[in-house]
């Protein structure tokens, strides 16, 4: 058996799977100032007369970190940067406490300025006499040589808690979005670590000795230990979770838009047969900009809490939510009110929905049926012209060859998958509208927690060579070695995949949830003076999202629900 | 976050699997350490900088500018496609408000490609900003346009597609044509009898550093921009006057190229040449998208300048004030200059050889213009080559009168196929490209 566990805004959502079905769902009130008792409620009512060891594994998937940031609940961080010429690094200061000092290194990984011990032994005694004890470091180019990183580690010494080295997180250039990783990673550190502490100490208490995962943004999970060395990568596993859940219904050899519906906005994402598309950079939330891997979504404000208007003659939905429907005391008409009103729903006050309608129709002078059917369409056409806008951005998405410009794939879904309160209604309407083959996915209201439950692990690696300059290195894995000259892309890839494989052991992944791919190889001849001096290779593989292989083959007949007797 | 105060947009092709040969400096390695330094600084996620993937220009875009010989396919690739494509799909943009400026970071370039294409020449064979120019006048209806040409070679193929356009201001700054390829941009060198003064060349000396680019551009090139009053200004931008530049002579830096842009304030920049892949290209590159962009560019410079080391002498100094007052003296005349040019003559005509260095082809041109007092005038062009390949080709311009209209076509019909493997007439008046053969 396994669990799978989603803790929403409202809504904390548990299930326990068995080898054929759901066997078990909970649904528990999230209590934002509370989270980790949300957890061990939902954790305690799907284990309930479960003996521990049937169980094999549970996956969290909780917004501690996300509504942290939200929220502007981060503990106070030291951040040293060391940046170099070119854009003035204060454009990128994430916090107070952000001190920008002198060493420099150069794209192609040479050190063009040293860093200056005396300023950073003057920056760390600071930073402890304010009582800081996480502490972010990043150079720009570091992950072409993190020598400077490293070095300002050491000179720090063992007086913090928790230091960030900007190169660990990520093997992507982008100076800015590296800052604002380590940041955020190194001022949520406190609070996962203790929610791991919390989580570890209770596990205990009761003598349950099941491994915990944590689901990551990008759909994939890691061992609860893992989390500790990146909780940054726990940010906005909430959208991914329910992308998850609908992966087993997606049709094996097309693409699929996902569309969430929630009460104030549809979460969009793009399937690539059966495999959720990521976004090329990562997450952006509260104002960062990061390059925290993330599954591709994209969140329209039209949910069934939407708040309907007229504008001149036009109708218009949302962006705001003012409270429920009026069908259940809201007090502005909604989506979720037409429904009732064309009697798709009746578990409301009817009445109520129809004095909010009626308003509306008399101003455009027609029927309250026919007001109703207006706006359903509305929103509908809402949620698919932003669906084509985001398909067309992913395919105007830049390339840099000639033979990818040419031959160039392009994303041309052909089927939906809804889920989300209102799923069936929106589902059946988005196929009168339109083209697509639009399927419901089974069991909606806990597809998140299931998808969440069934998900692999997934990692990343990025290696990278200078033959000229005799190196090879795996930032991200604190990987560097010297080369000659031949080295090729062959062995990069090679040694790519090997600490791939690695990685994934270290974050708790089976053998068999290994399934690896390239994303990325590139090998320059490098030439000066008309003469080939080394070769510059840029490699990248992952391990794709998906779901653990065991049930991979059965997760359709999953969605069945066949409760334990209470 | 930054966000930059003028919204400015940028395709950026750097071609990584295209190479005119392994070892050419127009190889596969040319953009790389350019893309590592613009990806590295978060340039395209600052807040107003949006990044366009490039259009494909077409044949007929080519064909509004170019003679292709034989045909586009044999001289183009689909790689001068889309560096062309990158240029247009700025303009595009601009033309269309979404953007105020942009900058076509693509290769290969395309300054040096000539009205007659026969091969490829200074490592270019069609010429993406006038391709991309006469894309805009053609869809956006655009008149007067400038053309600084910023590379450290002169710009002979744009010159050459100007000449007699006395719409299309072309202004090249350029290492002095004695001590460079392609040896032409000589002061004198002002345009053809009916566009007199609509081309200038401004040739500084070798060892020219930031001091005397910025005199020649506030002493000469803005002076002449705002009285010739252009609808938009085009850039060229070449980055090989940069003191590291492998196959040049200069003494300019990063910190003067975004001076100058920031200066100049270019509504679209496209890049040429510059083949300090890693010593300069990095570094101008990212200075010029901040100076259009607006951004601060006060901390962008090499990682080795030390501006004392490239200041140029007192003796260049005086130089340049020498040529810069002789260009100001042309340009001041230029009218007078003009009509003296004109002076009772009916037709104009020049004969000159055009040597295709990369591709190796000799050509000779023998160029009749129609010399009217109402339009620019018709113009056709013999040209052969050495493996003797011989083409003839009209040109109507844009504004052509209804006699220079019909003269072209006379040309067209008279020339006898017999005689030649092509001839051609582009009628840009009616937007049209016709081509015959024995
Ligand atoms: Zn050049
Ligand atoms: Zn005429």
């Amino acid at each position: 058996m396994i669990i799978g566990l989603d803790v929403g805004g409202t809504h904390t959502d548990v299930v326990l799977i068995g080898q054929d079905c759901i066997l078990r769902q909970v649904k528990v009130p999230t209590d934002p100032q509370n989270l980790l008792d949300c957890v061990w409620t939902g954790l305690a009512e799907v284990t309930r007369d479960v003996p521990p060891q049937d169980i094999r594994r549970a996956v969290l998937s909780t917004t501690l970190t996300t509504n942290a940031i939200a929220e502007n609940k981060l503990v106070p961080t030291g951040m040293i940067v060391c940046s170099g010429p070119g854009v003035d690094p204060r454009c990128y200061k994430t916090n107070d406490y952000f001190y920008n000092v002198s060493g420099s290194i150069d794209h192609r990984g040479r050190e063009v300025q040293s860093i200056d011990q005396m300023e950073i032994e003057a920056i760390a005694s600071r930073l402890r006499s304010e009582g800081i004890r996480q502490v972010g470091v990043v150079g720009k180019f570091s992950v072409r040589n993190p020598q400077h990183e490293i070095q300002i580690r050491a000179m720090l010494g063992d007086d913090f808690d928790h230091v960030v080295l900007g190169h660990r997180l990520s093997g992507n250039l982008n100076f800015p979005r590296r800052i604002a990783t380590t940041y955020l990673n190194a001022a949520v550190y406190p609070l996962h670590k203790k929610f791991f502490d919390a989580v570890k100490e209770s596990l205990e208490k009761k003598g349950l000795h099941i491994p915990i995962y944590i689901l990551k943004a990008d759909g994939g999970t890691m061992s609860l230990e893992a989390s500790l060395e990146s909780p940054g990568q726990t940010i906005l596993s909430g959208p991914a979770a329910s992308v998850m859940g609908s992966l087993p219904f997606a049709a094996e050899d097309e693409e699929t838009l996902v569309l969430d519906i929630g009460g104030t906005t549809t979460d969009m994402a793009i399937l690539l047969r059966q495999v959720p598309l990521l976004d090329p950079l990562g997450i952006e939330l509260g104002g960062f900009k990061t390059l925290i891997r993330a599954l591709k979504t994209q969140s329209v404000p039209v949910g069934g809490d939407s708040v309907v208007r007229l504008l001149g003659e036009r109708i218009t939905i949302g962006p705001d939510r003012q409270g429920p429907a009026m069908a259940y005391g809201g007090p502005a008409p909604t989506p979720t009110d037409a429904l009732f009103v064309l009697g798709k729903t009746s578990n409301g006050d009817v009445g109520a929905a129809r004095r909010g309608l009626q308003e509306l129709a008399d101003k455009l002078g027609v029927g309250v049926e026919e007001m109703a059917a207006r706006i359903f369409d509305e929103a509908c056409f809402n949620i698919l012209n932003e669906a084509a806008k985001m398909i067309s951005t992913i395919n105007s998405k830049p390339v840099y060859t000639v033979h990818e410009l040419l031959e160039g794939y392009q994303v041309r879904p052909k089927e939906i998958l809804v889920l989300g309160g209102p799923a069936p209604h929106f589902a059946f309407r988005l196929s009168r509208l339109t083209d697509f083959e639009v399927h419901v996915v089974p069991q909606w209201q806990v597809a998140n927690a299931v998808g969440a439950a069934l998900a692999k692990n997934t990692c990343e690696v990025t290696v990278f060579s200078d033959t000229e300059r005799g190196i090879v290195l795996a930032p991200e894995e604190n990987y560097s070695e010297s080369v000659k000259r031949d080295y090729s892309k062959e062995a990069a890839l090679e040694l790519a995949f090997e600490l791939l494989r690695k990685k994934c052991l270290a974050e708790g992944a089976s053998q068999d949830e290994m399934e690896m791919e390239i994303l990325e190889e590139m090998q320059f001849n490098m030439v000066r003076g008309f003469h080939t001096t080394g070769r510059n290779i840029r490699v990248k593989v992952q391990v794709k999202p998906g779901l653990i292989p065991e049930y991979k083959d059965i997760a359709q007949t999953l969605f069945n629900y066949c409760p334990l007797p209470s | 976050m930054l966000r930059a105060p003028i919204k400015t947009g940028l395709v950026f092709f750097p071609a990584f699997d295209w190479a005119i040969s392994s070892t050419h400096p127009e190889r596969e390695e040319r953009l790389l350490y350019t893309q590592d330094q613009v990806f590295e600084e978060g340039i395209l996620d600052v807040e107003g900088i949006i990044e366009y993937k490039p259009d494909l220009a077409t044949y007929q875009d080519i064909r509004r500018v170019h003679f292709c010989a034989p045909e586009e396919s044999r001289v183009v690739t689909e790689s001068h496609l889309i560096s062309a494509g990158g240029a247009k799909k700025i303009a595009s943009e601009v033309m269309q408000k979404k953007i105020k400026r942009g900058f076509a970071l693509v290769r290969p370039p395309g300054h040096h490609a000539m009205r007659v294409v026969h091969g490829c020449r200074g490592f270019c064979n069609i010429n993406i900003e006038a391709v991309m120019i006469e894309f805009m006048r053609e869809v956006y209806d655009i008149g007067r346009v400038a053309i600084v040409d910023t590379d450290c070679h002169h710009g002979d193929g744009t010159q050459d597609i100007y000449w007699h356009d006395p719409d299309t201001l072309f202004i090249s700054i350029h290492q002095d044509g004695r001590t460079l390829y392609p040896g032409t941009g000589f002061q004198h060198e002002l345009g053809g009898p009916t566009a007199y003064g609509a081309t200038i060349n401004i040739p500084l000396p070798p060892r020219t550093s930031e001091e005397g680019f910025l005199y020649a551009l506030e002493h000469a090139i803005l002076p002449i921009l705002e009285d010739f009053k252009p609808d938009i200004v085009i850039n060229s931008a070449g980055q090989d006057n940069h003191y590291t530049d492998p196959i040049t002579s200069m003494n300019f830096s990063a910190q003067g190229y975004a001076q100058l842009t920031h200066l100049l304030k270019p509504d679209i920049a496209v890049l040429e040449g510059g083949y300090a892949i890693e010593g300069a290209l990095p570094y101008t590159n990212l200075g010029i998208i901040m100076a259009l962009a607006g951004l601060d560019f006060g901390q962008v410079r090499e990682p080795d300048y030390r501006p004392e080391k490239i200041r140029q002498s007192k003796d260049t100094s005086r130089y340049i004030e020498k040529v810069i007052d002789q260009t100001m003296d042309y340009w001041e005349n230029r009218l007078h200059l003009g009509e003296k040019a004109r002076a009772g003559k009916q037709f104009a005509e020049r004969e000159r050889s055009i040597f295709y260095d990369t591709d190796n082809i000799l050509e000779t041109q023998r160029e009749r213009l129609k010399v009217c007092a109402d339009c620019p005038g018709a113009l056709a062009i013999d040209s052969k080559t050495d493996s003797g390949y011989h083409v003839y080709a009209v040109h109507v311009p844009r504004k052509a009168c209804s006699h220079c209209k019909e003269l072209g076509y006379e040309w067209y019909d008279a020339a006898d196929v017999q005689e030649f493997d092509r001839v051609f007439l582009q009628d840009r008046s009616q937007n049209q490209y016709i081509a015959k053969q024995g």
